[in-house]
């Protein structure tokens, strides 16, 4: 009996990133449409695993994924040890996907991203619009207030992977399985020390887009946002607020979902992505 | 129904696993009402109605009465979901010394959601 593979093809990328190299781990599927796909903090590609497992989507797009660094199977750079502490920027978050998609040479690809990954997407519609051809925010809003001390995130005397999922694990819908539950959490339980409280710097301080979402230009790069009705990190209100400031930006609602819905729910996901990726490709 | 708690709790032998290592005294304020769970390696083995004169407590954890009503729903409403979803909202505080309840937050949150209807009695 031949083995059962997924179509999910693994590979490590050099690449230098802030004049360091480093080694990110990208997985692949797909034929098509260039469609860059982007974790949320302290978490990892795999959340990725239906959309990259999506027969009809798989026909049309060519799905990519990376680990940021720190994240997942990318390391951090050399010397990360003798940083204070390690903190994402929004410059330094839209320069890694930019010459991510140039090293893979990915052409005007549809970026998508869930939370950090959703707020980023809308720097990347104001920033590059050149470069992308649509951005689909999952669970994507301007800002976040702060709501706890997120001190508790990384200290020796707090295990980190249980106090990360602990912390997001409201955000989960009441529409996820188990399974799929619990295998989101334990993402959230494999992060390295300090990684998610360094994305959640780029969600709650510098990534503020508050200022410039009617900058953005939805006829030069199309704006899509989907957000779980769940998520009380990005609200749904949050979401409608956000698209009714960006012209032509377009918004849904998804009933019973929460802040993870590639993860959580992956089945009930896809039929709202699924349109979204239709409409795209047929505006090409 | 918070002196539910012992029979709800004691009787999830994974929830009692999960606080296998608290050992603490918390302060649960259900609007006016205050309630002192004591907690012995992941078993409630104390449950005191206020008012107190002199209550003892490691952390306490208050929000209206109204907000846990709507937390202890069957199906909470989005946004009563989660004890960080009232923390989001404004409507829990969580003062005192923390670090049991966030190094535990699994257990605490399994604790509080066992209080929910249809769940254990």
């Amino acid at each position: 009996m031949s083995p059962r593979f997924e179509p999910v093809v693994g590979r490590y990328l050099h690449i230098d990133l802030n004049g360091q190299p480093h080694r990110l781990y990208v997985e692949q599927a797909g034929e098509g449409i260039p469609l860059l796909c982007l974790h949320t903090a302290g978490a990892d590609t795999r959340q990725y695993r239906a959309v990259m497992n999506d027969p009809e989507i798989l026909r049309s797009f060519q799905v990519t994924a990376f680990d940021l660094p720190w994240h997942g199977k990318s390391s951090p750079p050399a010397g990360w040890h003798e940083l204070e502490e390690y903190r994402l920027t929004a410059q330094a978050y839209v320069d890694t996907i930019v010459a991510v998609a140039d090293a893979l040479g990915l052409h005007r690809p549809v970026a998508m991203g869930c939370s950090i990954g959703g707020r980023i997407v809308l720097h990347l519609a104001l920033e590059h619009p050149e470069k992308f051809r649509a951005v689909v925010g999952l669970q994507a809003g301007a800002h976040v207030d702060p709501y706890y001390d997120t001190q508790w995130l990384h200290r020796p005397d707090v295990h980190g992977g249980e106090v990360c999922a602990g912390v997001v694990s409201g955000l989960i819908g009441p529409a996820a399985s188990d399974a799929d539950r619990w295998e989101t959490l334990w993402h959230y339980m494999q992060s390295g020390p300090g990684v998610f409280k360094g994305d959640l710097h780029f969600y709650k301080v510098d990534g503020d887009i508050r200022g410039r979402l009617a900058e953005i230009d939805a006829r030069r790069c199309a704006v899509y946002l989907l957000t779980g009705e769940y998520d009380y990190s990005c609200t749904p209100e949050d979401t409608l607020e956000a698209a009714a400031r960006i012209p032509g930006a377009r918004a849904t609602i998804m009933k019973g979902l929460g802040h993870f819905p590639m993860s959580e729910s992956p089945a009930d996901f896809l039929t709202h992505l699924r349109p979204v990726l239709s409409e795209i490709q047929a505006s090409r | 129904m918070i002196e539910s708690l012992p029979a709800r709790v004691n009787a999830d032998a994974a929830l009692v696993r999960r606080g296998r290592f608290v050992q603490t005294t918390f302060l649960l304020a259900v609007g006016p009402q205050d309630w002192l769970v004591t907690v012995d390696g992941g078993r409630i083995v104390g449950v005191l109605k206020g008012p107190f004169v002199m209550p003892r407590w490691t952390f306490a954890l208050r929000a209206p009465a109204e907000a846990w009503e709507r937390f202890w729903a069957a199906q909470p409403p989005p946004g009563f979901h989660d004890v960080f979803a009232l923390i989001k909202r404004r409507l829990l505080t969580a003062e005192g010394d923390l670090h049991p309840f966030m190094s535990n937050l699994f257990y605490f949150k399994g604790v509080l959601a066992s209080l929910r209807e249809g769940g254990r009695p």
